[in-house]
């Protein structure tokens, strides 16, 4: 075994994670009608809004209570006060997500009561007028990774949400920061199965969304609120990602809360992780996989056949958020390349098992894996590895660059390509678009490099 | 409502009337529609400067972002790390395309790398200045630069931590230059804080610590301009055609040692006002350096400013020189202006972005027949807007008082006047307005619309009352412009294009800007205009 993941150095270089209230922003933007809402300095939301934009290439509202050095002082109260009220007026939210952002949460206010109050009192002046709900939740960024953001949203949104009542039939479906094309794959399969579920959070056409008709203070589409509302009365949740089945998580708070019945599953990028999936959709609905999914799980098999050579032999990194990472290392794995070096930003400590669950009886010898690195440490820790192909986002160019590798661009952010929202992953058919990024990028590597120039490959 | 028929206090009114009653009425004074100058001279006056309205959505960026982010930026071999959590370093990593050219292969270039020290709970509750002083030995371990920046993030100046301090330690502990930035998130009310502490910062850290001046007869300093697309180059390469020695830009393609010797030069020529004038009266008052604004945004912008410094230098061969360049290089301009013009004349746009930048394009637009009907700036001051006639008349509220104005006095060794007064006297009789900005609705039309930290929902209400052929903005408001049916240029980072600055910027912009406004793409597009729900009223608590 590889020896344990340490980071060798105390100061950050090019790091590999984003901030907490970034992922919390994300899941608000999921649900129908929602404006996120930053409690803190101004820069935060301009500088989250300006990472979302240039990966959706997408508009993206993210309001903010811009906390001055009085507020940082006194508090941030009256201008939470004023900024809910103007976002109200100005954007008719069906819901505000609030997130706390590192001002807010170094001093120590909790925006929930704050929040609480105001809406009392707007409800007492404004009888029988439907007010949004809004959301809080606490994301320090000294606290955990954009990831751990994401899930704190999400389960937030779930508890102000969700209902107890009779169970019914219905599934929620936790995909974790999956990509529009992604979303709305999965929304396609489930529902080929007779299962009604809903994908929580699901931002797939507020962050992919066609030019507007019609003046759209908050862009359309996202998961409904009734869906969140519903989400305690699920016949069960199926999660994704190697944290799903945390004990804070979104799913586990369901299951403890309202007795839903959790299911977690390692994001399905590859032939076998897929496999499980289907396997959960196929006893949950008591039906088989339908023909066309079969299907692609057929063509996604024939083209792994079709090319093996080219794969077998190239050594790879991969460097993403951790549920993507576990991912991509079974997925790599089973193609017949070589996983020597897997890497996250997060820290959630459980990419190492996660990794070895997922590449199991796959490879000679596992990876080195590493949680809670940078670029410089991942740049040190691979140079003599003889790599040949790099998984991860755009922030991996660089290195990928310097070595003369190809880089594969997936995750986030992606700002040096076009159509990230379109990417896609998950399932046989999201594989199979992953598989024949990844063969024609080593492809169009060794074309190049060729002094031939052949034209069939 | 046509365009041609729509006034612009209608406009004015149209923009404000969903806000609640206190947003709409700081909003109204923020907005104003532009008037010739009155029997003094003064142009109606704007608020600006001033605190973001909660909860509408801004363009606008934090201090910690125009200090690290834009004046640190571009330098390419000072060392910055960002003392906090990890979002904000990670968010300035590079995000505005500032490019630099290092002298040698080997010559440092630090641009590519984010630095910080990733602050987690711990180090909030019991101080973080230990793992700082560790991130910057092992910084200076692993780089050896020259010298090393700390830039604070929000939680510092909330839990204490004494940068300056950790910043003197390891200057005398590591022999090279250290130094910190105060410029938490949560100070001033926009990035234009940020410039400020920054040039403050660079200004008494690293400025006049070289005193062996560059070669060259006529030195000058580029004062606010960064290098983006590769802007600075350009300029670069005309004022060496000129024979005009570049001592140092503020901050674009800059190195360390550029700025520590930038008090030989003999004229500060400013480009964005905003971020750095102060800068440009400090360096008069210690070295007793003139200064003079320039624009190398536009060909005849440019043209005008080389004109400006030839005159200053008052050399004959000098002089000659400038025309022959600009002859030259406007023979190649006016070439594609020609050819671009019959396709643009009269169409429209809209500017809202930067300090200065809403101010210079417009030079661009112009020259090849467009008219600015609506611009403002994202964190602008008045003078930016209405000239520096109006700097006694501003009122210093709380938020600009928290930003360090540093007590300037002569240099005992390097004050040295480049002229003697009455050669400046002269100069200014002549027409050469030294240490004068005019602003930028001296340059606008009557009735056009002045409009300060524009919002996210007037941003859409205005394209639907105006309906402009481009609309300049920056990546934030891209894509909602773009959802509207209207052609956007990003006047941050340029659409990954450019260089737009000097001649051959300006035809490069030309051409872009004639793209943009004679694609045919918009056909497959019907624009939302036609819907226009307008809220109900609510009753604001409280």
């Amino acid at each position: 075994m590889p020896e344990s993941a340490a980071p060798a150095f105390v100061s950050t270089t090019n790091a590999c994670h984003l901030c907490m209230p970034l992922g919390a922003c994300l899941a608000f933007k999921g649900v129908e009608g929602t404006v996120p809402f930053l409690h803190g300095s101004q820069g935060c939301a301009t500088y989250m809004r300006r990472y979302l934009i240039s990966h959706y290439r997408e508009p993206v509202a993210i309001a903010s209570s811009s906390l001055g050095e009085r507020q940082a002082v006194f508090g941030g109260g009256p201008n939470l006060r004023q900024g809910l009220w103007n976002v109200i007026t100005a954007m008719r939210p069906r819901v505000i997500g609030v997130a706390t952002t590192c001002l807010t949460e170094t001093i120590g206010e909790e925006p929930g009561p704050l929040v609480e109050a105001f809406l009392a009192e707007l409800a007492g002046k404004n009888p029988g007028v439907t007010l949004p709900r809004v959301v809080t939740v606490r994301t320090p960024s000294f606290g955990g990774t954009h990831t751990e953001g994401f899930r704190r949203a999400v389960r937030a949104l779930l508890k102000a949400l969700a209902r107890p009542g009779p169970a019914g039939s219905h599934l929620n479906l936790l995909p974790g920061m999956a990509s529009p094309a992604d979303l709305r794959h999965l929304k396609d399969v489930v529902r080929a199965f007779g299962l009604e579920a809903a994908v929580i959070p699901d931002p797939s056409d507020p962050l992919d969304g066609p030019i507007w008709d019609a003046y759209t203070p908050v862009p359309p589409g996202g998961t409904p609120p009734e869906a969140l509302q519903a989400a305690g009365r699920a016949r069960a949740t199926v999660a994704l990602g190697c944290m799903a089945g945390d004990a804070s998580g979104p799913g586990a708070w369901l299951r403890d809360r309202f007795g839903v019945e959790l299911l977690p599953l390692p994001l399905p990028v590859g032939l076998r992780a897929s496999d499980r999936f289907f396997a959960v959709l196929e006893e949950l609905s008591g039906r088989p996989t339908p023909g066309w999914v079969r299907a692609q799980r057929g063509r996604l098999v024939d083209a792994y056949v079709d090319a093996h050579k080219y794969l077998a032999g190239v050594r790879a990194a991969v460097v993403a958020d951790e549920d993507l990472a576990v991912g991509l290392s079974g997925f790599l794995a089973e193609i017949g390349v070589h996983v020597a070096y897997v890497a996250t930003g997060d820290r959630s400590g459980s990419l190492e098992g996660a990794v070895d669950a997922a590449t199991a009886g796959l490879l000679r010898e596992p990876p080195a894996v590493r949680e809670e690195v940078d670029y410089y440490t991942v740049a040190e820790e691979t140079r003599d590895l003889g790599l040949g192909l790099v998984v991860g986002t755009s922030k991996a160019y660089p290195l990928a660059r310097d070595w003369g590798i190809p880089l594969v661009r997936v995750g986030f952010p992606i700002h040096d390509r076009f159509g990230a929202a379109r990417q896609r992953v998950l399932g046989y058919a999201g594989t199979q678009d992953l598989f024949d990024r990844v063969v024609n990028a080593l492809l169009a590597q060794q074309q190049e490099a060729s002094a031939v120039g052949y034209g069939y490959l | 409502m046509a365009t041609e028929t729509l006034r612009p206090e209608d406009a004015k009114r149209a923009l404000t009337e969903a806000y609640p009653t206190k947003a709409a009425r700081k909003r109204a004074k923020q907005i104003v529609v532009n008037a010739p100058p009155d029997a003094e001279g003064f142009r109606p006056p704007i608020l600006s400067n001033t605190r973001t309205t909660p909860g509408v959505i801004t363009q606008r960026g934090c201090s910690y972002a125009g200090c690290k982010g834009v004046i640190l930026g571009p330098v390419r071999d000072i060392l910055t790390i960002t003392h906090g959590p990890v979002g904000c370093g990670f968010y300035s990593w590079l995000t505005r395309r500032n490019q630099t050219r290092p002298p040698s292969e080997d010559a440092p270039n630090y641009m590519p790398y984010a630095l910080m020290t990733d602050m987690q709970e711990n180090d909030i509750v019991f101080g973080g200045e230990k793992k700082l002083r560790k991130a910057i030995r092992e910084a200076y371990e692993i780089f050896r630069p020259k010298a090393i920046a700390i830039a604070a993030t929000c939680p510092v100046g909330l839990i204490g931590d004494d940068i300056h301090a950790v910043a003197r330690d390891m200057k005398e502990e590591l022999g090279i230059n250290v130094f910190a930035f105060s410029c938490e998130g949560y100070k001033g009310v926009s990035q234009s804080a940020g410039h400020h502490i920054a040039n403050n910062g660079i200004f008494e850290h690293v400025v006049g610590t070289r005193d062996e001046p560059p070669g060259g007869k006529f030195r000058i300093n580029l004062l606010g301009e960064y290098n983006i697309g590769g802007d600075a180059f350009e300029i670069e390469r005309i004022l060496e055609l000129c024979g005009i020695t570049l001592v140092s830009t503020f901050s674009g393609n800059a190195s360390y040692d550029q700025f520590a010797r930038a008090h030989t030069a003999d004229l500060n020529a400013v480009m964005c006002h905003r971020s750095i004038n102060y800068m440009a009266e400090m360096t008069e008052e210690k070295y007793g350096i003139p200064w003079i604004k320039v624009n190398f945004i536009g060909a005849e912008a440019t043209a005008k400013s080389l004109r400006k410094i030839a005159q200053y230098f008052g050399d004959p061969d000098l002089v000659e020189r400038v025309e022959q360049v600009t002859a030259d290089e406007m023979s190649r301009v006016r070439a594609v202006i020609d050819e671009v013009r019959p396709r643009t004349e009269g169409k429209t746009a809209m500017l809202f972005v930067g300090g200065s930048r809403a101010h210079h394009y417009q030079e661009l637009f112009r020259e090849i027949g467009m008219r600015t009907v609506a611009a403002g700036y994202e964190f602008g001051h008045r003078d930016d807007y209405e000239g520096r006639k109006v700097l006694p008349f501003i009122k210093i509220d709380a938020d600009s008082r928290n930003i360090e104005e540093l007590d300037v006095e002569p240099d005992p060794e390097r004050y040295r006047p480049r002229k003697p007064p009455e050669e400046l006297e002269a100069l200014r009789a002549q027409g050469l307005d030294l240490g004068e900005y005019e602003g930028l609705m001296a340059d606008m039309e009557e009735g056009s619309l002045v409009i300060d930290d524009i919002t996210h929902y007037e941003t859409e209400r205005l394209i639907e009352l105006y309906r402009p052929d481009v609309f300049c903005a920056g990546i934030k408001e891209k894509y909602v412009i773009q959802k509207h049916g209207i052609p956007m240029k990003q006047l941050h980072n340029y659409d990954y294009h450019g260089p737009y600055a000097g001649f051959r910027g300006a035809v490069r912009f030309y051409r872009e800007i004639d793209r943009m406004a004679s694609t045919r793409i918009w056909r497959h597009v019907t624009p939302p205009w036609a819907q226009d729900p307008r809220p109900e009223t609510l009753r604001q608590a409280s």
